[in-house]
Protein backbone atom coordinates (compact mmCIF):
# COMPACT_ATOMS: atom_id res chain seq x y z
CA UNK A 1 0.00 0.00 0.00
CA UNK A 2 1.23 3.49 -0.83
CA UNK A 3 1.70 5.74 2.16
CA UNK A 4 -0.78 8.54 2.85
CA UNK A 5 -1.57 11.30 5.31
CA UNK A 6 -4.66 10.78 7.44
CA UNK A 7 -6.69 13.78 8.54
CA UNK A 8 -9.95 14.01 10.44
CA UNK A 9 -12.41 16.58 9.09
CA UNK A 10 -13.68 18.92 11.82
CA UNK A 11 -16.62 20.09 9.70
CA UNK A 12 -18.01 19.75 6.17
CA UNK A 13 -16.47 23.05 5.02
CA UNK A 14 -12.99 21.88 5.97
CA UNK A 15 -13.51 18.49 4.33
CA UNK A 16 -14.68 20.15 1.11
CA UNK A 17 -11.83 22.69 1.10
CA UNK A 18 -9.28 19.89 1.55
CA UNK A 19 -10.73 17.67 -1.17
CA UNK A 20 -11.19 20.58 -3.58
CA UNK A 21 -7.39 20.63 -4.03
CA UNK A 22 -7.56 17.25 -5.80
CA UNK A 23 -7.40 17.18 -9.59
CA UNK A 24 -10.36 14.79 -9.83
CA UNK A 25 -13.07 13.29 -7.67
CA UNK A 26 -12.76 10.01 -9.52
CA UNK A 27 -10.45 7.01 -9.73
CA UNK A 28 -6.90 8.01 -8.95
CA UNK A 29 -7.83 11.09 -6.92
CA UNK A 30 -4.97 12.12 -4.62
CA UNK A 31 -7.37 13.19 -1.89
CA UNK A 32 -10.20 10.91 -0.85
CA UNK A 33 -12.91 11.01 1.78
CA UNK A 34 -13.04 7.84 3.83
CA UNK A 35 -16.20 6.54 5.51
CA UNK A 36 -16.48 2.86 6.37
CA UNK A 37 -13.52 2.08 4.13
CA UNK A 38 -14.93 -1.25 3.01
CA UNK A 39 -14.26 -0.52 -0.66
CA UNK A 40 -11.45 2.02 -0.37
CA UNK A 41 -9.18 0.16 2.07
CA UNK A 42 -9.67 -3.05 0.09
CA UNK A 43 -8.61 -1.29 -3.13
CA UNK A 44 -5.72 0.54 -1.44
CA UNK A 45 -4.34 -2.84 -0.36
CA UNK A 46 -4.44 -3.86 -4.03
CA UNK A 47 -2.80 -0.57 -5.12
CA UNK A 48 -5.85 0.11 -7.29
CA UNK A 49 -6.57 3.22 -5.22
CA UNK A 50 -3.48 5.19 -4.20
CA UNK A 51 -4.61 8.37 -2.42
CA UNK A 52 -1.98 10.63 -0.85
CA UNK A 53 -4.44 12.08 1.64
CA UNK A 54 -7.43 10.51 3.36
CA UNK A 55 -10.02 12.77 4.95
CA UNK A 56 -11.91 10.88 7.65
CA UNK A 57 -15.52 12.09 7.47
CA UNK A 58 -16.93 9.65 10.03
CA UNK A 59 -17.16 12.31 12.72
CA UNK A 60 -19.15 14.82 10.67
CA UNK A 61 -22.77 15.23 11.84
CA UNK A 62 -24.10 13.31 8.83
CA UNK A 63 -25.19 10.19 10.70
CA UNK A 64 -28.94 10.81 11.09
CA UNK A 65 -32.01 9.20 9.55
CA UNK A 66 -34.94 11.60 9.90
CA UNK A 67 -38.52 11.79 8.71
CA UNK A 68 -39.22 14.80 6.46
CA UNK A 69 -42.33 16.97 6.93
CA UNK A 70 -43.71 15.77 3.57
CA UNK A 71 -43.54 12.13 4.69
CA UNK A 72 -40.24 11.43 2.97
CA UNK A 73 -36.94 10.49 4.57
CA UNK A 74 -33.49 12.01 4.79
CA UNK A 75 -30.49 9.71 5.20
CA UNK A 76 -27.10 11.07 6.28
CA UNK A 77 -23.99 10.26 4.26
CA UNK A 78 -22.29 8.28 7.04
CA UNK A 79 -25.36 6.34 8.19
CA UNK A 80 -24.24 2.71 8.30
CA UNK A 81 -25.92 0.20 6.00
CA UNK A 82 -27.11 -1.91 8.95
CA UNK A 83 -28.65 1.09 10.74
CA UNK A 84 -30.45 2.12 7.56
CA UNK A 85 -31.70 -1.40 6.80
CA UNK A 86 -33.16 -1.88 10.29
CA UNK A 87 -34.59 1.62 10.74
CA UNK A 88 -38.35 1.35 11.49
CA UNK A 89 -39.31 3.96 8.87
CA UNK A 90 -37.25 2.23 6.19
CA UNK A 91 -38.72 -1.17 7.01
CA UNK A 92 -42.24 0.29 7.02
CA UNK A 93 -42.15 2.69 4.06
CA UNK A 94 -39.28 1.47 1.88
CA UNK A 95 -38.97 -2.33 2.26
CA UNK A 96 -37.15 -2.49 -1.10
CA UNK A 97 -34.31 -0.46 0.40
CA UNK A 98 -34.10 -2.51 3.60
CA UNK A 99 -34.13 -5.77 1.63
CA UNK A 100 -31.52 -4.55 -0.86
CA UNK A 101 -29.17 -3.49 1.94
CA UNK A 102 -29.58 -6.76 3.84
CA UNK A 103 -28.95 -8.78 0.68
CA UNK A 104 -25.54 -7.15 0.29
CA UNK A 105 -22.20 -7.99 1.92
CA UNK A 106 -22.01 -9.43 5.44
CA UNK A 107 -23.22 -8.14 8.84
CA UNK A 108 -19.71 -6.94 9.70
CA UNK A 109 -19.35 -5.03 6.43
CA UNK A 110 -22.85 -3.54 6.77
CA UNK A 111 -21.88 -2.25 10.22
CA UNK A 112 -19.03 -0.34 8.56
CA UNK A 113 -20.29 0.63 5.09
CA UNK A 114 -21.92 4.05 4.71
CA UNK A 115 -24.70 5.42 2.52
CA UNK A 116 -22.39 7.71 0.55
CA UNK A 117 -19.71 5.05 0.30
CA UNK A 118 -22.22 2.60 -1.11
CA UNK A 119 -23.25 5.16 -3.74
CA UNK A 120 -19.59 5.27 -4.80
CA UNK A 121 -18.90 1.54 -4.52
CA UNK A 122 -16.43 0.38 -7.19
CA UNK A 123 -16.94 -2.51 -9.56
CA UNK A 124 -15.89 -6.05 -8.69
CA UNK A 125 -14.58 -6.69 -12.23
CA UNK A 126 -11.47 -8.74 -11.50
CA UNK A 127 -9.44 -6.95 -14.16
CA UNK A 128 -10.11 -3.64 -12.43
CA UNK A 129 -8.83 -5.17 -9.18
CA UNK A 130 -5.68 -6.69 -10.74
CA UNK A 131 -3.05 -4.06 -11.53
CA UNK A 132 -1.13 -6.39 -13.86
CA UNK A 133 -4.01 -6.45 -16.35
CA UNK A 134 -5.14 -3.74 -18.77
CA UNK A 135 -8.28 -1.92 -17.60
CA UNK A 136 -9.64 1.31 -19.04
CA UNK A 137 -11.39 2.17 -15.81
CA UNK A 138 -8.24 1.85 -13.70
CA UNK A 139 -5.77 3.01 -16.35
CA UNK A 140 -7.52 4.91 -19.17
CA UNK A 141 -6.43 3.84 -22.62
CA UNK A 142 -4.88 0.54 -21.53
CA UNK A 143 -7.72 -1.56 -22.94
CA UNK A 144 -10.48 -3.77 -21.55
CA UNK A 145 -9.37 -7.25 -20.55
CA UNK A 146 -12.91 -8.34 -19.69
CA UNK A 147 -14.45 -8.05 -23.16
CA UNK A 148 -12.24 -10.89 -24.41
CA UNK A 149 -11.74 -12.43 -20.99
CA UNK A 150 -13.70 -13.74 -18.02
CA UNK A 151 -16.92 -11.77 -18.20
CA UNK A 152 -19.57 -14.10 -16.75
CA UNK A 153 -20.48 -11.70 -13.95
CA UNK A 154 -20.21 -8.49 -15.94
CA UNK A 155 -22.76 -6.13 -17.47
CA UNK A 156 -25.11 -6.59 -20.42
CA UNK A 157 -26.72 -3.14 -20.30
CA UNK A 158 -25.02 0.24 -20.68
CA UNK A 159 -21.71 -1.25 -21.80
CA UNK A 160 -19.28 0.26 -24.28
CA UNK A 161 -16.33 -0.96 -26.31
CA UNK A 162 -14.16 0.39 -23.48
CA UNK A 163 -15.77 -1.10 -20.38
CA UNK A 164 -18.36 -3.70 -19.35
CA UNK A 165 -17.90 -3.44 -15.57
CA UNK A 166 -21.02 -3.98 -13.45
CA UNK A 167 -22.09 -1.55 -10.75
CA UNK A 168 -22.05 -3.95 -7.77
CA UNK A 169 -24.29 -2.09 -5.32
CA UNK A 170 -27.66 -3.45 -4.20
CA UNK A 171 -28.57 -0.25 -2.34
CA UNK A 172 -28.16 1.82 -5.51
CA UNK A 173 -30.70 -0.34 -7.34
CA UNK A 174 -33.29 0.23 -4.62
CA UNK A 175 -32.52 3.96 -4.58
CA UNK A 176 -32.99 4.05 -8.37
CA UNK A 177 -36.46 2.49 -8.07
CA UNK A 178 -37.28 4.93 -5.25
CA UNK A 179 -36.08 7.89 -7.37
CA UNK A 180 -33.81 9.08 -4.58
CA UNK A 181 -32.14 12.48 -4.63
CA UNK A 182 -28.43 12.80 -3.83
CA UNK A 183 -27.51 15.97 -1.95
CA UNK A 184 -24.00 17.22 -2.63
CA UNK A 185 -22.09 20.06 -0.98
CA UNK A 186 -19.13 21.28 -2.99
CA UNK A 187 -16.82 24.27 -3.41
CA UNK A 188 -19.53 26.04 -5.43
CA UNK A 189 -22.30 25.37 -2.93
CA UNK A 190 -25.03 22.80 -2.59
CA UNK A 191 -26.87 20.93 -5.31
CA UNK A 192 -29.34 18.09 -5.69
CA UNK A 193 -28.79 15.29 -8.17
CA UNK A 194 -31.49 12.75 -9.08
CA UNK A 195 -29.97 9.29 -8.71
CA UNK A 196 -30.70 8.60 -12.40
CA UNK A 197 -28.20 11.38 -13.25
CA UNK A 198 -25.64 10.59 -10.53
CA UNK A 199 -23.87 7.60 -12.11
CA UNK A 200 -22.43 7.85 -15.61
CA UNK A 201 -22.35 5.27 -18.40
CA UNK A 202 -18.78 4.19 -19.18
CA UNK A 203 -18.74 5.37 -22.82
CA UNK A 204 -15.13 6.17 -23.68
CA UNK A 205 -14.38 7.52 -20.18
CA UNK A 206 -15.04 4.54 -17.88
CA UNK A 207 -12.72 6.03 -15.27
CA UNK A 208 -15.40 8.64 -14.68
CA UNK A 209 -18.19 6.93 -12.74
CA UNK A 210 -20.22 9.80 -11.27
CA UNK A 211 -20.87 13.49 -11.86
CA UNK A 212 -18.94 14.41 -8.70
CA UNK A 213 -16.26 17.11 -9.01
CA UNK A 214 -13.22 17.70 -6.76
CA UNK A 215 -14.34 18.72 -3.28
CA UNK A 216 -17.89 17.45 -3.73
CA UNK A 217 -19.11 15.84 -0.51
CA UNK A 218 -22.27 13.74 -0.58
CA UNK A 219 -24.04 14.99 2.56
CA UNK A 220 -27.30 13.05 2.46
CA UNK A 221 -29.85 11.20 0.36
CA UNK A 222 -33.56 12.02 0.41
CA UNK A 223 -36.50 9.80 -0.47
CA UNK A 224 -39.95 10.91 -1.57
CA UNK A 225 -42.91 9.87 0.57
CA UNK A 226 -43.94 6.31 -0.33
CA UNK A 227 -46.48 6.29 -3.18
CA UNK A 228 -49.93 5.68 -1.67
CA UNK A 229 -50.90 2.01 -1.82
CA UNK A 230 -47.56 0.96 -3.29
CA UNK A 231 -45.69 -2.24 -2.49
CA UNK A 232 -41.99 -2.67 -2.95
CA UNK A 233 -39.44 -5.45 -2.79
CA UNK A 234 -35.95 -6.47 -3.82
CA UNK A 235 -35.19 -9.86 -5.35
CA UNK A 236 -31.57 -10.88 -5.80
CA UNK A 237 -30.24 -13.90 -7.68
CA UNK A 238 -26.65 -15.01 -7.14
CA UNK A 239 -24.27 -17.97 -7.15
CA UNK A 240 -24.39 -18.41 -3.35
CA UNK A 241 -27.29 -18.05 -0.94
CA UNK A 242 -25.55 -15.24 0.94
CA UNK A 243 -22.59 -12.82 0.94
CA UNK A 244 -22.35 -12.67 -2.85
CA UNK A 245 -22.86 -10.07 -5.54
CA UNK A 246 -25.94 -10.21 -7.78
CA UNK A 247 -25.94 -11.97 -11.13
CA UNK A 248 -29.31 -10.29 -11.59
CA UNK A 249 -31.56 -8.42 -9.21
CA UNK A 250 -34.78 -6.43 -9.39
CA UNK A 251 -36.09 -3.57 -7.28
CA UNK A 252 -39.80 -3.05 -7.88
CA UNK A 253 -42.19 -0.44 -6.51
CA UNK A 254 -45.74 -1.02 -7.81
CA UNK A 255 -49.21 0.22 -7.07
CA UNK A 256 -52.11 -2.04 -8.05
CA UNK A 257 -55.76 -0.90 -7.93
CA UNK A 258 -58.61 -3.24 -8.94
CA UNK A 259 -56.19 -5.63 -10.61
CA UNK A 260 -54.59 -2.86 -12.68
CA UNK A 261 -51.07 -1.49 -12.25
CA UNK A 262 -51.43 2.26 -11.81
CA UNK A 263 -47.78 3.02 -11.12
CA UNK A 264 -44.51 1.09 -11.50
CA UNK A 265 -40.89 1.91 -10.79
CA UNK A 266 -38.40 -0.73 -11.89
CA UNK A 267 -34.63 -0.95 -11.46
CA UNK A 268 -32.28 -3.84 -12.15
CA UNK A 269 -28.96 -4.80 -10.57
CA UNK A 270 -26.11 -7.10 -11.57
CA UNK A 271 -26.72 -6.43 -15.26
CA UNK A 272 -25.92 -2.75 -15.76
CA UNK A 273 -22.83 -0.57 -15.78
CA UNK A 274 -24.86 1.72 -13.51
CA UNK A 275 -27.90 1.09 -11.29
CA UNK A 276 -30.33 0.28 -14.12
CA UNK A 277 -33.68 2.05 -14.07
CA UNK A 278 -35.93 0.52 -16.71
CA UNK A 279 -38.48 3.06 -17.91
CA UNK A 280 -39.12 0.61 -20.78
CA UNK A 281 -40.42 -1.98 -18.32
CA UNK A 282 -42.39 0.67 -16.45
CA UNK A 283 -44.07 1.70 -19.74
CA UNK A 284 -45.23 -1.88 -20.37
CA UNK A 285 -46.67 -2.18 -16.87
CA UNK A 286 -48.43 1.13 -16.35
CA UNK A 287 -52.21 0.96 -16.80
CA UNK A 288 -52.06 -2.75 -17.58
CA UNK A 289 -53.55 -5.70 -15.74
CA UNK A 290 -51.29 -7.30 -13.12
CA UNK A 291 -50.84 -10.58 -14.99
CA UNK A 292 -47.85 -12.77 -15.76
CA UNK A 293 -48.20 -12.04 -19.48
CA UNK A 294 -47.84 -8.32 -18.80
CA UNK A 295 -44.87 -8.92 -16.49
CA UNK A 296 -43.21 -10.96 -19.24
CA UNK A 297 -43.71 -8.13 -21.74
CA UNK A 298 -42.13 -5.73 -19.24
CA UNK A 299 -39.17 -8.07 -18.74
CA UNK A 300 -38.70 -8.40 -22.52
CA UNK A 301 -38.76 -4.61 -22.83
CA UNK A 302 -36.18 -4.24 -20.04
CA UNK A 303 -33.77 -6.57 -21.87
CA UNK A 304 -34.45 -5.33 -25.42
CA UNK A 305 -31.11 -3.50 -25.62
CA UNK A 306 -29.11 -6.14 -23.75
CA UNK A 307 -25.71 -6.84 -25.28
CA UNK A 308 -24.35 -10.09 -23.83
CA UNK A 309 -20.64 -10.93 -23.81
CA UNK A 310 -19.08 -14.33 -24.51
CA UNK A 311 -19.93 -15.79 -21.07
CA UNK A 312 -22.94 -13.89 -19.78
CA UNK A 313 -25.76 -14.43 -22.27
CA UNK A 314 -27.57 -16.39 -19.52
CA UNK A 315 -28.08 -13.09 -17.72
CA UNK A 316 -30.65 -11.94 -20.26
CA UNK A 317 -33.04 -14.74 -19.37
CA UNK A 318 -32.05 -14.68 -15.69
CA UNK A 319 -32.81 -10.96 -15.40
CA UNK A 320 -36.17 -11.43 -17.13
CA UNK A 321 -37.20 -14.23 -14.79
CA UNK A 322 -35.94 -12.21 -11.84
CA UNK A 323 -38.13 -9.25 -12.78
CA UNK A 324 -41.19 -11.39 -13.56
CA UNK A 325 -40.90 -13.19 -10.22
CA UNK A 326 -40.33 -9.94 -8.32
CA UNK A 327 -43.46 -8.47 -9.91
CA UNK A 328 -45.46 -11.59 -9.05
CA UNK A 329 -44.33 -11.33 -5.43
CA UNK A 330 -45.01 -7.60 -5.25
CA UNK A 331 -48.52 -8.00 -6.70
CA UNK A 332 -49.16 -11.11 -4.61
CA UNK A 333 -49.61 -13.39 -7.62
CA UNK A 334 -46.86 -15.76 -6.55
CA UNK B 1 5.69 0.21 18.46
CA UNK B 2 4.32 0.72 21.97
CA UNK B 3 6.38 2.74 24.43
CA UNK B 4 8.44 0.31 26.47
CA UNK B 5 6.96 1.35 29.80
CA UNK B 6 3.44 1.00 28.43
CA UNK B 7 4.10 -2.19 26.55
CA UNK B 8 1.28 -4.61 27.34
CA UNK B 9 2.03 -7.98 28.77
CA UNK B 10 1.58 -10.92 26.51
CA UNK B 11 -2.02 -12.01 26.83
CA UNK B 12 -2.74 -15.12 28.81
CA UNK B 13 -5.20 -16.55 26.35
CA UNK B 14 -2.88 -18.99 24.68
CA UNK B 15 -3.01 -22.65 25.59
CA UNK B 16 -0.49 -23.64 28.23
CA UNK B 17 1.43 -26.79 27.41
CA UNK B 18 3.02 -27.62 30.76
CA UNK B 19 6.59 -26.88 29.60
CA UNK B 20 7.33 -24.35 32.32
CA UNK B 21 5.97 -21.06 31.00
CA UNK B 22 5.55 -22.19 27.38
CA UNK B 23 2.52 -20.95 25.53
CA UNK B 24 1.24 -22.58 22.38
CA UNK B 25 3.04 -19.91 20.38
CA UNK B 26 6.47 -20.27 22.02
CA UNK B 27 6.09 -24.05 22.16
CA UNK B 28 5.45 -24.26 18.43
CA UNK B 29 8.33 -21.96 17.59
CA UNK B 30 10.67 -24.05 19.80
CA UNK B 31 9.60 -27.25 18.09
CA UNK B 32 10.20 -25.53 14.78
CA UNK B 33 13.69 -24.49 15.82
CA UNK B 34 14.49 -27.96 17.21
CA UNK B 35 13.49 -29.74 14.03
CA UNK B 36 15.40 -27.23 11.94
CA UNK B 37 18.53 -27.78 14.07
CA UNK B 38 18.17 -31.53 13.66
CA UNK B 39 17.86 -31.40 9.90
CA UNK B 40 19.77 -28.30 8.84
CA UNK B 41 22.37 -27.55 11.44
CA UNK B 42 24.76 -25.37 9.40
CA UNK B 43 21.98 -23.38 7.80
CA UNK B 44 20.48 -22.32 11.08
CA UNK B 45 22.93 -19.52 11.80
CA UNK B 46 22.03 -17.75 8.57
CA UNK B 47 18.36 -18.31 9.21
CA UNK B 48 18.73 -16.94 12.74
CA UNK B 49 20.41 -13.78 11.49
CA UNK B 50 17.80 -13.32 8.83
CA UNK B 51 14.88 -13.69 11.23
CA UNK B 52 16.57 -11.18 13.58
CA UNK B 53 16.70 -8.68 10.73
CA UNK B 54 13.09 -9.40 9.91
CA UNK B 55 12.16 -8.75 13.55
CA UNK B 56 13.98 -5.42 13.46
CA UNK B 57 12.24 -4.55 10.21
CA UNK B 58 8.83 -5.26 11.66
CA UNK B 59 9.42 -3.35 14.86
CA UNK B 60 11.24 -0.37 13.35
CA UNK B 61 9.16 2.78 13.52
CA UNK B 62 7.95 4.02 10.17
CA UNK B 63 9.13 7.49 9.17
CA UNK B 64 5.46 8.36 8.70
CA UNK B 65 4.44 7.15 12.16
CA UNK B 66 1.79 9.15 13.96
CA UNK B 67 0.74 9.11 17.62
CA UNK B 68 -2.39 7.06 18.15
CA UNK B 69 -4.28 6.35 21.34
CA UNK B 70 -6.47 3.26 21.36
CA UNK B 71 -8.72 1.71 23.96
CA UNK B 72 -8.71 -2.08 23.69
CA UNK B 73 -10.44 -4.44 26.12
CA UNK B 74 -10.78 -1.61 28.62
CA UNK B 75 -7.08 -0.71 28.54
CA UNK B 76 -5.59 2.43 26.99
CA UNK B 77 -2.59 2.14 24.69
CA UNK B 78 -0.49 5.07 23.45
CA UNK B 79 1.33 4.07 20.28
CA UNK B 80 3.20 5.47 17.32
CA UNK B 81 2.12 3.68 14.15
CA UNK B 82 2.21 4.15 10.40
CA UNK B 83 -1.21 5.45 9.20
CA UNK B 84 -1.42 2.40 6.91
CA UNK B 85 -1.59 0.09 9.92
CA UNK B 86 -4.90 -1.69 9.98
CA UNK B 87 -6.60 -2.28 13.29
CA UNK B 88 -5.91 -6.00 12.81
CA UNK B 89 -2.18 -5.49 12.29
CA UNK B 90 -2.08 -3.02 15.18
CA UNK B 91 -3.71 -5.54 17.51
CA UNK B 92 -1.49 -8.40 16.46
CA UNK B 93 1.89 -6.80 15.74
CA UNK B 94 1.92 -3.84 18.14
CA UNK B 95 -0.30 -4.91 21.04
CA UNK B 96 0.49 -8.64 20.67
CA UNK B 97 -3.19 -9.49 20.93
CA UNK B 98 -2.96 -12.37 18.49
CA UNK B 99 -6.43 -13.81 19.09
CA UNK B 100 -7.79 -11.88 16.09
CA UNK B 101 -6.62 -13.71 12.98
CA UNK B 102 -5.61 -12.60 9.49
CA UNK B 103 -7.30 -14.73 6.86
CA UNK B 104 -8.01 -12.98 3.57
CA UNK B 105 -7.08 -9.44 4.73
CA UNK B 106 -9.87 -8.10 2.44
CA UNK B 107 -13.03 -8.34 4.54
CA UNK B 108 -14.20 -11.58 2.98
CA UNK B 109 -13.46 -14.27 5.60
CA UNK B 110 -14.31 -12.73 8.99
CA UNK B 111 -11.32 -14.21 10.88
CA UNK B 112 -10.38 -10.67 11.99
CA UNK B 113 -13.81 -9.81 13.44
CA UNK B 114 -13.67 -7.55 16.52
CA UNK B 115 -16.20 -5.26 18.17
CA UNK B 116 -15.99 -1.48 17.93
CA UNK B 117 -18.38 0.15 20.40
CA UNK B 118 -20.17 -3.19 20.68
CA UNK B 119 -20.67 -3.68 16.92
CA UNK B 120 -18.82 -6.32 14.94
CA UNK B 121 -16.53 -5.18 12.13
CA UNK B 122 -13.73 -6.57 9.94
CA UNK B 123 -10.62 -5.15 11.63
CA UNK B 124 -8.56 -5.82 8.48
CA UNK B 125 -10.46 -3.04 6.67
CA UNK B 126 -10.08 -0.47 9.49
CA UNK B 127 -7.15 1.92 9.69
CA UNK B 128 -6.34 1.81 13.40
CA UNK B 129 -5.75 5.57 13.61
CA UNK B 130 -9.40 6.20 12.71
CA UNK B 131 -10.71 4.46 15.83
CA UNK B 132 -9.22 6.62 18.56
CA UNK B 133 -11.73 7.18 21.33
CA UNK B 134 -13.68 4.06 20.44
CA UNK B 135 -14.07 1.00 22.66
CA UNK B 136 -12.44 -1.94 20.87
CA UNK B 137 -13.08 -5.46 22.09
CA UNK B 138 -11.15 -8.51 20.90
CA UNK B 139 -11.60 -12.15 21.80
CA UNK B 140 -9.04 -11.58 24.59
CA UNK B 141 -11.48 -9.16 26.18
CA UNK B 142 -14.42 -11.52 25.96
CA UNK B 143 -13.39 -14.15 28.48
CA UNK B 144 -10.40 -15.74 30.13
CA UNK B 145 -9.52 -19.45 30.33
CA UNK B 146 -10.82 -19.59 33.90
CA UNK B 147 -13.85 -17.42 33.15
CA UNK B 148 -15.05 -18.05 29.60
CA UNK B 149 -17.88 -16.17 27.91
CA UNK B 150 -20.96 -18.43 27.56
CA UNK B 151 -20.43 -18.42 23.78
CA UNK B 152 -16.88 -19.70 24.26
CA UNK B 153 -18.19 -22.43 26.56
CA UNK B 154 -20.78 -23.39 23.95
CA UNK B 155 -18.19 -23.51 21.15
CA UNK B 156 -16.06 -25.90 23.23
CA UNK B 157 -19.02 -28.05 24.24
CA UNK B 158 -20.43 -28.19 20.70
CA UNK B 159 -17.04 -28.93 19.11
CA UNK B 160 -17.65 -25.91 16.91
CA UNK B 161 -14.24 -25.91 15.22
CA UNK B 162 -11.56 -28.13 13.82
CA UNK B 163 -8.35 -26.20 13.17
CA UNK B 164 -9.54 -23.23 15.22
CA UNK B 165 -8.17 -20.49 12.96
CA UNK B 166 -11.55 -18.90 12.24
CA UNK B 167 -12.86 -19.52 15.76
CA UNK B 168 -12.13 -16.18 17.41
CA UNK B 169 -13.82 -14.38 14.52
CA UNK B 170 -16.75 -16.80 14.64
CA UNK B 171 -17.14 -16.21 18.39
CA UNK B 172 -16.92 -12.41 18.06
CA UNK B 173 -19.62 -12.54 15.36
CA UNK B 174 -21.74 -14.96 17.40
CA UNK B 175 -21.60 -12.72 20.48
CA UNK B 176 -22.56 -9.66 18.40
CA UNK B 177 -25.41 -11.63 16.83
CA UNK B 178 -27.03 -12.00 20.26
CA UNK B 179 -27.83 -8.27 20.21
CA UNK B 180 -28.82 -8.10 16.51
CA UNK B 181 -32.32 -8.57 15.06
CA UNK B 182 -31.69 -12.19 14.16
CA UNK B 183 -34.78 -14.42 13.92
CA UNK B 184 -35.01 -17.61 15.99
CA UNK B 185 -34.54 -20.04 13.08
CA UNK B 186 -31.31 -21.81 12.15
CA UNK B 187 -31.55 -20.34 8.65
CA UNK B 188 -31.42 -16.85 10.15
CA UNK B 189 -28.34 -17.74 12.19
CA UNK B 190 -26.65 -19.02 9.04
CA UNK B 191 -27.47 -15.78 7.22
CA UNK B 192 -26.19 -13.67 10.14
CA UNK B 193 -22.98 -15.75 10.28
CA UNK B 194 -22.37 -15.52 6.51
CA UNK B 195 -19.46 -13.12 7.01
CA UNK B 196 -17.42 -15.79 8.78
CA UNK B 197 -15.94 -18.53 6.65
CA UNK B 198 -14.84 -21.86 8.15
CA UNK B 199 -12.51 -23.75 5.83
CA UNK B 200 -12.90 -26.91 7.95
CA UNK B 201 -16.65 -26.78 7.52
CA UNK B 202 -17.65 -26.82 11.19
CA UNK B 203 -20.75 -24.84 10.33
CA UNK B 204 -23.33 -27.24 11.79
CA UNK B 205 -21.70 -27.23 15.19
CA UNK B 206 -21.14 -23.45 15.07
CA UNK B 207 -24.88 -22.94 14.50
CA UNK B 208 -25.65 -25.49 17.26
CA UNK B 209 -23.38 -23.62 19.70
CA UNK B 210 -25.01 -20.28 18.92
CA UNK B 211 -28.52 -21.69 19.19
CA UNK B 212 -27.73 -23.30 22.54
CA UNK B 213 -26.68 -19.92 23.95
CA UNK B 214 -29.74 -18.17 22.48
CA UNK B 215 -32.11 -20.84 23.74
CA UNK B 216 -30.39 -21.30 27.10
CA UNK B 217 -30.08 -25.03 26.46
CA UNK B 218 -27.18 -27.39 27.08
CA UNK B 219 -24.73 -27.17 24.16
CA UNK B 220 -24.71 -30.23 21.93
CA UNK B 221 -22.89 -31.39 18.86
CA UNK B 222 -25.03 -31.23 15.76
CA UNK B 223 -23.22 -34.04 14.04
Amino acid sequence: MKTFALTRASDSAQAIATAAKATTAQQGAEIRFIGGGTTLVDLMKLNVETPQTLVDINHLPLDKIEALPDGGLTIGAVVRNSDLAYHPLVKKNYPVLSEALLSGASPQLRNMATTAGNLLQRTRCMYFRETNMPCNKREPGSGCSAITGVNRSLAILGTSDHCIATNPSDMNVALAALEATIHVHGPKGERRIPIADFHLLPGNTPQRETVLEPGDLVTHVTLLPPAPGSRSLYLKLRDRASFEFALASAAVVVTVANGKITRARIALGGVGTKPWRSTEAEGELTNQAATEAVFQKAADAAMRDAKPQSQNAFKVELAKRCLVHALKLATQLA
Amino acid sequence: MPNQDESPERPEEETRFGFGQSTRRTFLSRIGMASLLATAGPAITTLGQRSEKLEQGLSAESKDAIPVSLRVNGKKYDLRIDPRTTLLDCLREHLHLTGSKKGCDHGQCGACTVHINGRRVNSCLCFAAMYQGDEITTVEGLGQPENLHPMQVAFVASDAYQCGYCTSGQIMSAVALLKEPCGPEEAEVKEFMSGNICRCGAYQNIVAAIQSVRQGTKPQKAG
